[in-house]
C-alpha cells in the first residue's frame, strides 16, 4: 500500500521551547489513524504543522511523496489534503448549503472565476447538496451557520472538511464537546464520510478512538512513543504509563 | 442522490431591477430644473462609485482609506483621453468614454492592490490611508498630467452629432451616466454571485478557512480590489464627462471619506445600502447644504449615530422590518414610531436651535445680531431663544428617551412573537 503521508524528522520550536521532537510517521493510504495523547502533547501542532499553518523547525513533510513543507495551508489543500479544526472554523453568516459549496467550488475548477454564475454551477451545487445530505444538514439547507447546535456545526466543520474530495482528512477531536448521542452519531459520520480516503484523527475520547483507527499514534512530550495497532497499543506498557493509564482496559 | 433544487426565475428581483430602471429614466421627466438634473447626474456616478467600494468594504471585508485613487485616477486619464480625442490623435466614441477611466482604474488597482491586499483588516486600512496620501502628493508634483490645483479641463461636446447626442445638454449627460449606471449596477450584483464574489465573502467572514478550502486570500482580496478598481474608475470617467474638469480633489482623502460614510451610512451589509447611502448624502450636501453652512457637521452626527445605532444601516433598518410586515405586525409599531418620530423633532428642533445660533452667535454677532430659524426671527444675543433651544433640547432628549424605550419594548414582544411562531 503507497504512502498517504509521511513524516521525517518533524521538528518544531516555539522561541527556545522544542515541542515536536522529531515525528517519524509514515501513514498508508486509505488507513484511519488516530495520534492520541495527553494534554500539551503537540497534536493539535502537529496537525498546524502537516496543513501548512505553522512552518517547520526542521524535518519534512511528503504527501503522496511530494515534499509540502514550506507551503501554504491553500497549497497544500490543492494538493489533496484537508483538515478540520479543534474549534469550529466555518463561515457562520453564511447558509449551511453556501458553507458546503465554498469549500467544493476550488476543487471542482471554478478558482476566481467571476464570469460563472453560481446558481448555474450544476456540478457545485449538486455536490453541495450531497454533502448536506451526509452530513445530515439537508433539512437546515438555508439556515445561518452561525445559529446551528453546537453538534451540527462540528458536522458541518467535517462537510466543509470533506466537501472538496480531499484523499487525506485531518480531524481535529471531531467529538469535543458532544454527548454520548451526538458522538455516536459523529463517529458514524466519520466512518461513513471517511470511507477509502485517508484519515488522521486527533481526539481524546478512547472509546471513538478505538471504535475507529486502524492504527495509532502515541505523542508524547512532542515523540511518537508507539505506533501500533489499537489492540497493540492497549497493551503497550510504555503508552499506559504516559497516558492512558487503566482508562483503556 | 440529491436532486438540485428547482429555482424559478425571481420575479421579485427582477421586478425590484425593472423598478429602479424606470425611476431613473422617468425622474428628469418629472424634475426638469437644471440643478435637479446636476443632483440626479451626481447621485448616478455616486452610485457607482459607492457600490465599488462596498466591493471592498461590505463585500470583502476591506476598509480602505483610499479609494478616490482610483475613481480619481480613472477620471484623470479620460479627460486626457477625451482631449486627445477632441484633437484628433485618436477616435473614440464620448459614450465608452468612461470604460477608459475604468481600465486605469483596474490597472491601477494591479499596482497598488497588489501590496495593499497582502495583508487585510487594520494594516490593509493603514496602506490604503498611505497610497491614497502618495497618489494625491504626486498630484501636485506632477503638474503636466493632474494639472496642479487647476486640474485638467475638456470639452465633451466634439466629433459628429450622432443620432442628435452631442452631450451638450445636460439631459444628454444624465442618461449617460443613468445607462453606466445600470450596467454597472448589474455588473456589480452578478459579481456578488459569482465564485469570486462569494469567496471574498468567505475571506472576509474566515480567511483562515478559505484558505483550508482551497482559497489564497491575498489572491481573493487582490481580484476583488482589482475590479472595484475598474468600477470606481468608471464612475471617475463619468464625472470628468459630467463636470468637464478634474483636479486633485477628486482623488484625495475627503473624496475617499465621503464614499466611506455614504456606504456606511446606507448599510455596508447589504447590496442595496451604498444606493440609499449616496442618495441619503447628496441629499445632505444639497438640501441641507443650500440651507445651512453647518452641513458637514449634522452629517458627522448622522454619521455618529449610525454607527452608535445602526451599524447595518439605513438598509438594515428597513430590512428589519420585513418578517414584520409579512407576519402582519406592523400596527404594533405604528404608535410607539410615531411617539418616537414626534419627541424626536423636538430634540432635533432644539439641536439645530442650538447648532445654528451658536454658530450664528460666533460668525456674526457683533455685526448683525438678528436671525430666523424655523420661520421665525430673533435677535441671537438675548436670552429667551437660547432658553427656548435648551428647553427644547432637554425636553426633547427627556421624552425621546421614553418613547424609545417603548420603540425598544415593542420590538422585544414582536421578537418573541416571531420566535414563537417559528416554533
Amino acid at each position: 500500500m503507497s504512502t498517504a503521508i509521511e513524516l521525517k524528522a518533524v521538528t518544531k520550536n516555539f522561541g527556545n521551547t522544542e515541542i515536536i521532537r522529531g515525528v517519524d510517521l509514515a501513514i498508508p493510504r486509505g488507513e484511519r489513524h488516530a495520534v492520541i495523547g495527553p494534554n500539551g502533547a503537540g497534536k493539535s501542532t502537529l496537525f498546524n504543522l502537516i496543513s501548512g499553518r505553522y512552518p517547520l523547525s526542521g524535518g519534512d513533510i511528503l504527501l503522496n511523496g511530494e515534499s509540502v513543507s514550506g507551503l501554504k495551508p491553500f497549497e497544500i489543500n490543492r494538493r489533496g489534503l484537508s483538515r478540520s479544526f479543534q474549534i469550529t472554523n466555518i463561515f457562520q453568516r453564511m447558509s449551511v448549503f453556501e458553507n458546503v459549496r465554498c469549500a467544493v467550488l476550488w476543487s471542482l475548477g471554478y478558482k476566481y472565476s467571476f464570469w460563472h454564475r453560481l446558481g448555474g454551477l450544476k456540478d457545485a451545487n449538486l455536490r453541495a447538496e450531497e454533502v448536506m445530505e451526509s452530513i445530515g444538514l439537508k433539512a437546515r439547507r438555508d439556515t445561518s451557520a452561525g445559529v446551528l447546535s453546537y453538534a451540527e456545526q462540528r458536522a458541518l466543520e467535517i462537510g466543509i472538511t470533506i466537501a472538496g474530495g480531499a484523499e487525506v482528512i485531518l480531524l481535529d477531536e471531531p467529538t469535543a464537546g458532544m454527548s454520548r448521542t451526538e458522538t455516536a452519531d459523529a463517529v458514524e459520520l466519520i466512518r461513513k464520510v471517511s470511507q477509502g480516503k485517508t484519515l488522521i484523527m486527533v481526539e481524546h475520547d478512547m472509546g471513538v478512538v478505538f471504535d475507529l483507527a486502524d492504527k495509532i499514534s502515541v505523542l508524547v512530550y512532542g515523540e511518537v512513543i508507539a505506533s501500533d495497532k489499537p489492540q497493540n497499543i492497549r497493551g503497550n506498557k510504555a503508552v499506559q504509563e504516559a497516558y492512558l493509564g487503566t482508562e483503556a482496559h | 442522490m440529491s436532486k438540485l433544487r428547482y429555482r424559478p426565475i425571481n420575479l421579485g428581483r427582477w421586478l425590484v431591477w425593472g423598478i429602479t430602471a424606470l425611476v431613473m429614466i422617468v425622474l428628469p421627466l418629472i424634475f426638469t430644473s437644471g440643478f435637479t438634473l446636476t443632483i440626479m447626474s451626481q447621485i448616478g456616478v455616486g452610485i457607482i462609485f459607492a457600490l465599488s467600494y462596498n466591493m471592498l468594504l461590505g463585500q470583502g471585508g476591506m476598509l480602505s482609506f483610499g479609494h478616490a485613487v482610483y475613481s480619481g485616477l480613472g477620471a484623470y486619464f479620460t479627460v486626457h483621453a477625451l482631449n486627445l480625442i477632441s484633437k484628433g490623435t485618436f477616435y473614440f466614441p464620448v459614450t465608452l468614454a468612461p470604460i477608459i477611466g475604468g481600465v486605469a482604474g483596474a490597472f491601477f488597482g494591479v499596482i497598488f492592490g497588489y501590496v495593499t491586499t497582502k495583508k487585510s483588516g487594520t494594516t490593509f486600512a493603514m496602506i490604503s490611508l498611505g497610497i491614497g496620501e502618495m497618489v494625491f502628493a504626486c498630484s501636485l508634483m506632477f503638474s503636466d498630467f493632474f494639472g496642479g490645483e487647476a486640474g485638467i479641463a475638456t470639452n465633451r461636446v466634439m466629433g459628429s452629432n450622432v443620432l442628435g447626442i452631442t452631450y451638450g445638454p445636460a439631459i444628454q449627460v444624465y442618461y449617460l451616466i443613468i445607462g453606466w449606471a445600470l450596467v454597472c449596477m448589474a455588473a456589480m450584483y452578478a459579481w456578488t454571485q459569482t465564485p469570486l464574489g462569494r469567496m471574498a465573502n468567505a475571506v472576509r467572514d474566515n480567511p483562515e478557512r478559505a484558505e483550508f478550502v482551497g482559497y489564497d486570500t491575498h489572491m481573493v482580496r487582490f481580484l476583488t480590489l482589482v475590479l472595484s478598481g475598474f468600477f470606481a474608475g468608471i464612475a471617475g470617467g463619468l464625472s470628468s464627462i459630467n463636470y468637464e474638469i478634474v483636479t486633485a480633489e477628486n482623488l484625495g482623502a475627503l473624496a475617499s471619506g465621503s464614499v466611506l460614510i455614504a456606504t456606511f451610512v446606507g448599510g455596508a451589509g447589504y447590496f442595496f445600502g451604498p444606493i440609499i447611502g449616496i442618495i441619503v448624502f447628496f441629499v445632505m450636501v444639497t438640501a441641507v447644504g443650500g440651507i445651512t453652512q453647518a452641513w458637514l457637521f449634522y452629517l458627522g452626527l448622522l454619521f455618529l449615530i449610525m454607527v452608535l445605532y445602526a451599524p447595518g444601516g439605513f438598509a438594515s433598518l428597513i430590512l428589519m422590518h420585513v418578517p414584520v410586515i409579512k407576519a402582519r405586525l406592523m400596527r404594533r409599531l405604528w404608535l410607539p414610531y410615531a411617539a418616537a418620530a414626534i419627541t424626536g423633532v423636538v430634540l432635533l428642533a432644539g439641536l439645530v436651535s442650538v447648532v445654528e445660533m451658536t454658530y450664528h452667535y460666533s460668525a456674526e454677532a457683533d455685526t448683525n445680531p438678528g436671525m430666523a430659524l424655523f420661520g421665525l426671527a430673533f435677535n441671537v444675543t438675548s436670552y429667551t431663544p437660547w432658553a427656548v433651544a435648551a428647553g427644547l433640547l432637554v425636553g426633547g432628549f427627556i421624552v425621546s428617551r421614553f418613547a424609545w424605550k417603548a420603540v425598544g419594548k415593542a420590538w422585544g414582544e414582536i421578537i418573541l412573537g416571531l420566535q414563537e411562531r417559528r416554533a
